[in-house]
């Protein structure tokens, strides 16, 4: 049941380039890895969506990549200050898999670690664009981890259940190899609850709310193509 | 009476906020479906934001025989936002309406290409075809929309809703490309507060028909100073996306706003900005 409260900042700590920023959780439930939540953007006019990261005892953490004003003022967070947040939003993840592989890219891994923790002893594969990047990898311990040039695509096993979420190209390079896969996606969202219409994308041949559908959609039903990174003009 | 704006809310999606409301208004109604425009559709401005969806919606068979009767059945009042390109295209939607609470005939929105007929024109092949309420929605775009309301209002509108969105354009700062698909979005957000104001006020004062103001409202005080410009009924759209419970906290601020004023009800503050005459030589005539 989503629902949307007011929580105390517990931690903002570094992690490669992103930030993992802690908050309480209250009356808040963590959901289903690949759900998602809306998170107050302090000085802006729409919450940014963040998928779960972590969900320690009496926490939730999100990885947050300062790529504009919205995740920058996240990342900015400080302990002791707080937000709205609004969620758990959309579908995440099945875990109903035989042999179930992860593999991220990039702030793409932000939905893994607790994914993980719902599919213990899945193997992981990770890719980053820079060694800095591929700190976060630290999330993931026993995660195999390529840096550019090399992709983390060549390392896909098709033979496997895979559960994806990283940039569009490596998504769409996935779903090619494997059409049965789970990938989770992202596009440009106002409200997560399917108010908006912002975040339609093409699903099943024709125009449908990420949110409503998605965000985790099986990879033969879209290949996205949004390629914006914030909302924030 | 609180509603939300039209496109600002999908009642079948999230009932809960929907019972917030006096009133729930769907999406606009098109003839056929349409699947919108493409993304990205939305953009983040300073104080406001753009939206090109694009009257995304089932179209009209597919809302009357499955929409409208789930709508019905949670139990709020329905108000069907209708659109369309010709007059026709209105009236025979109009036509085909029933049990439902009002009609807000969408003449203004930016976002699609097709130019519709004279707004008084539709309100008038609208007007014989349904004895429902019929809401007019005007844009502030127009110069003159006070002139704009007086037409609409001897086509035969009940009501006036005001204002909808403003036609913008958002540039990606690294590339100076147009963040929309589509390079043109409307405006919406706390931006519109003051064109909302200065709208309801001159219709107001134009045709003294009940209004349905909108255009930025985030809180008690914002809807408070639409009241107090003439608008009868107060709805809520950009700040739903980021506030799901803000219907219910507007409603309190409301009250609170009224207390702090000394007064029990809005009727005790409506229309009030007329009322005063700081310039009596330069006042416009109030025909209400």
């Amino acid at each position: 049941m989503s629902r949307r409260e007011r929580r105390s900042v517990v931690g903002a700590e570094p992690v490669g380039p992103y930030t993992l920023l802690r908050l309480a959780r209250g009356g808040l439930e963590p959901g289903a890895p690949g759900q998602f939540f809306m998170l107050e953007a302090p000085g802006r006019l729409l919450p940014r969506a963040l998928s779960l990261c972590l969900a320690p005892p009496r926490e939730l953490a999100f990885l947050v990549d300062p790529v504009g004003p919205g995740t920058e003022a996240l990342c900015r967070l400080e302990p002791g200050q707080a937000i709205h947040v609004f969620g758990p939003l959309g579908n995440g993840y099945r875990l109903d898999v035989e042999r179930p592989l992860l593999v991220g890219g990039g702030i793409g891994i932000a939905p893994l670690p607790y994914l993980a923790e719902a599919l213990p002893g899945a193997p992981c594969i990770l890719g980053f664009r820079t060694e800095r990047h591929a700190e976060a990898a630290a999330l993931l311990p026993g995660a195999e981890v390529v840096v550019d040039p090399a992709l983390v695509t060549e390392l896909v096993d098709p033979s496997r259940d895979v559960l994806a979420c990283g940039p569009e190209p490596m998504l769409r390079a996935v779903a090619e190899r494997c059409p049965s896969a789970q990938l989770a996606w992202e596009a440009p969202m106002a409200c997560g609850y399917g108010a908006c219409y912002g975040c339609a994308v093409e699903i099943d041949g024709e125009l449908k709310r990420l949110c409503v559908e998605g965000p985790v959609l099986e990879a033969r039903r879209t290949t996205v193509h949004v390629g914006t990174r914030e909302i924030a003009a | 009476m609180m509603l939300n704006a039209s496109g600002c809310l999908d009642a079948l999606v999230a009932p809960d906020v929907a019972r917030q409301l006096d009133a729930f208004v769907t999406k606009t109604i098109t003839p056929l479906p349409r699947e919108g425009n493409a993304p990205p559709r939305i953009a983040e401005t300073a104080h406001g934001m753009l939206n090109a969806i694009g009257l995304a919606n089932p179209g009209r068979e597919r809302f009357l025989h499955d929409h409208l009767p789930r709508l019905r059945g949670l139990g709020i009042p329905v108000w069907v936002s209708v659109g369309g390109f010709c007059a026709a295209d209105y009236a025979d939607t109009c036509a085909a309406l029933d049990g439902v609470a009002a009609i807000e005939l969408n003449l203004s929105c930016p976002n699609v290409d097709e130019a519709a007929d004279g707004a008084a024109e539709i309100v008038a092949a609208c007007r014989e075809a349904t004895a429902i309420p019929l809401y007019a929605k005007l844009s502030a775009a127009h110069p003159d929309v006070g002139a704009v309301a007086l037409a609409v209002a001897e086509a035969g509108a009940d009501g006036l809703s005001l204002i909808n969105t403003l036609r913008g354009t958002a540039l990606d700062p690294r590339t100076l490309e147009p963040v929309l698909a589509r390079t043109t979005g409307g405006l919406s957000g706390p931006s519109l507060k003051p064109v909302a104001l200065a709208a309801v006020h001159a219709c107001y004062a134009a045709t003294g028909l009940p209004i349905v103001g909108m255009g930025g409202v985030a809180t008690g005080q914002d809807a408070l100073e639409l009241i107090a410009c003439g608008a009868r009924d107060v709805a809520l759209g950009t700040i739903l996306f980021s506030d799901p419970g803000a219907p219910a906290r507007v409603r309190a601020e409301l009250a609170d706003a009224l207390n702090r004023l000394g007064v029990a009800s809005p009727d005790d503050v409506f229309a009030r900005a007329h009322h005063v005459e700081k310039h009596p030589h330069t006042r416009r005539k109030v025909t209400a």
